[in-house]
């Protein structure tokens, strides 16, 4: 590959991305308008939110839901619909 | 089916491109037909069914599809080759873009077909030229013997660690596809020296090693990302004149970046592509005998436009015609015109360029044609006047 010039950045041939994982060290958090907030009193673990959150933002720790990842959460509020109607533990708050 | 006399084999461009593949025996092809380079997936097909290829053949539905395929495959890590013409190639637009940026070495047959509408199965070369913009390496062919050797030079140009860009070899339908040309073709050993093994430096599948492939660029990079693959595209120029040598060296045939015919002391020239080069000389031998110093520059490489070769080659002609056998619709004339002219611009004292369209779907391009073509450069060598800059040639 070329040597890198000034005012250019050196770029692997074709995109290809050689480290596995690599998404996780970039931050999505700052497109939220919306934050998901979890009351964990009314919480029962049943981990439906962390199934189907699509951005594996929600975090869960020894089978408990402890709550998210607020750098890659992107506040789609999916987890508060899918959290069971008898519980509706989590709601969406406006960012500050 | 191959009418053999001594070294030389009778086949056409289809069959001689089939042939080649064979022994290319690429990891995976992926195809559908349309006319006129049918015939190559169908005896590339007989030497699958007779097990005489380890290739995955698939089998697709569309060419949007073919490409995908052979996007996967080349991802994986595969040797990948596929062939095309007109509105097939049309298709795979999105997928040829895709095919280049990924820099995924992927070998192609492009014979060469008017696009539709009106519809034609006939020669020219609007389809390839179409495509000239999608960071695809092109070669010409004059003839089935160039098409054949093309093609085997096309998989290490592409392949080269260097380049990694995907390679078309064109050749006009019908007139080079499906005539029969004594050619000499290379036997199976020398064809797998020549190209050697795919060393791809990454593969999809390789889990040991995860990689992504086709992610997500903004403002940041994306630039960079274009700008990388232009300069890389740029120095096939350089393997491309590398891989001719050798093939040369091995073979005896040698290719550069263009072929120039008694243009050494020429006043007129004709700049064309592909099998009317083969016309043209035709008529350049009969002038010759009549003493007029005409000549003709077939340019081999289109992508990457060798211009400054092409403007040192014509540098000391008087008049030169570019016959482009695609018109860029209300472009400044077509499209191997407009490059050639540009790349005279430069010169201390530019020939006079004009540029006519001919041979659209399929019409014929004969020597008279030429002749009257360098009888129009000599009229503007004798007047300084050029009547028309850009025009169709039609009789
Ligand atoms: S709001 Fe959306 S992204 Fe954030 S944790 Fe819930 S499901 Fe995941
Ligand atoms: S879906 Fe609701 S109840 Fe289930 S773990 Fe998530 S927050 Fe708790």
């Amino acid at each position: 590959m070329k040597k890198e010039k000034e005012g250019e950045r050196d770029v692997p041939p074709g995109g290809v991305i050689r480290e596995a994982g690599s998404a996780h060290g970039y931050s999505t958090g700052g497109w939220r308008k919306l934050r998901p907030v979890v009351d964990s009193e009314k919480c029962t673990n049943c981990l439906i939110c962390w199934v189907m959150c699509p951005d594996s933002a929600v975090v869960v720790k020894d089978g408990k839901m402890i709550g998210f990842d607020l750098e890659h959460c992107k506040g789609c509020g999916i987890c508060a619909a899918e959290c069971p109607d008898k519980v509706k533990a989590i709601k969406m708050e406006e960012e500050g | 089916m191959a009418i053999v006399t001594g070294k030389q084999v009778g086949l056409t461009g289809n069959s001689a491109i089939a042939y080649a593949m064979r022994q290319i025996d690429p990891d995976v092809c992926a195809a559908y037909p349309i006319t006129p380079s049918t015939g190559i997936i169908e005896e590339f097909s007989s030497y699958y069914a007779d097990g005489q290829v380890s290739t995955e053949l698939i089998t697709v539905e569309s060419e949007h599809s073919a490409m995908s395929a052979c996007v996967g495959a080349s991802a994986a890590g595969a040797r990948v080759m596929t062939a095309t013409s007109s509105q097939g190639l049309a298709l795979m637009w999105e997928m040829l873009y895709i095919a280049s940026g990924m820099r995924l070495p992927v070998v192609m047959t492009v014979v060469n077909r008017a696009l539709s509408a009106p519809i034609n199965i006939h020669c020219d070369h609007s389809d390839s030229m179409g495509a000239r913009d999608s960071g695809w390496i092109q070669l010409y062919s004059e003839t089935v013997q160039e098409a054949y050797d093309n093609l085997l030079q096309a998989v290490r140009i592409a392949e080269d660690p260097r380049v990694l860009t995907p390679a078309m070899v064109c050749m006009d339908g019908f007139i080079t596809s499906h005539a029969v040309e004594n050619i000499t073709l290379l036997a199976d050993g020398e064809v797998k020296g020549f190209i050697g093994d795919y060393k791809p430096g990454r593969s999809l599948l390789d889990t040991d090693n995860p990689i992504t492939m086709g992610a997500m660029t903004l403002q940041d990079v994306y630039m960079d990302f274009k700008h990388e693959q232009s300069m890389a595209i740029a120095g096939a120029k350089e393997v491309v004149v590398e891989v001719g040598s050798d093939f040369g060296r091995r073979f005896g045939r040698h290719y550069g970046l263009m072929e120039c015919y008694r243009l050494e002391d020429a006043e007129a020239a004709i700049v064309v592509l592909n099998s009317a080069a083969g016309t043209t000389k035709v008529a350049v031998d009969e002038l010759r005998k009549k003493g007029k110093k005409v000549g003709l520059l077939k340019p081999r490489l289109f992508r990457p436009f060798p211009y400054a070769e092409i403007a040192a080659a014509l540098k000391n002609v008087k008049a030169v015609c570019v016959l482009d056998r695609a018109d860029s619709m209300n472009g400044f004339g077509g499209p191997l015109f407009s490059e050639v002219r540009s790349a005279l611009y430069g010169l201390a004292s530019v020939p006079k360029v004009m540029g006519r369209i001919f041979g659209l779907g399929g019409r014929d391009y004969t020597v008279e044609h030429s002749t009257a073509v360098f009888e129009g450069l000599y009229r503007i060598i004798e007047t300084g006047r050029m009547e028309e800059l850009t025009g169709y040639l039609k009789s």
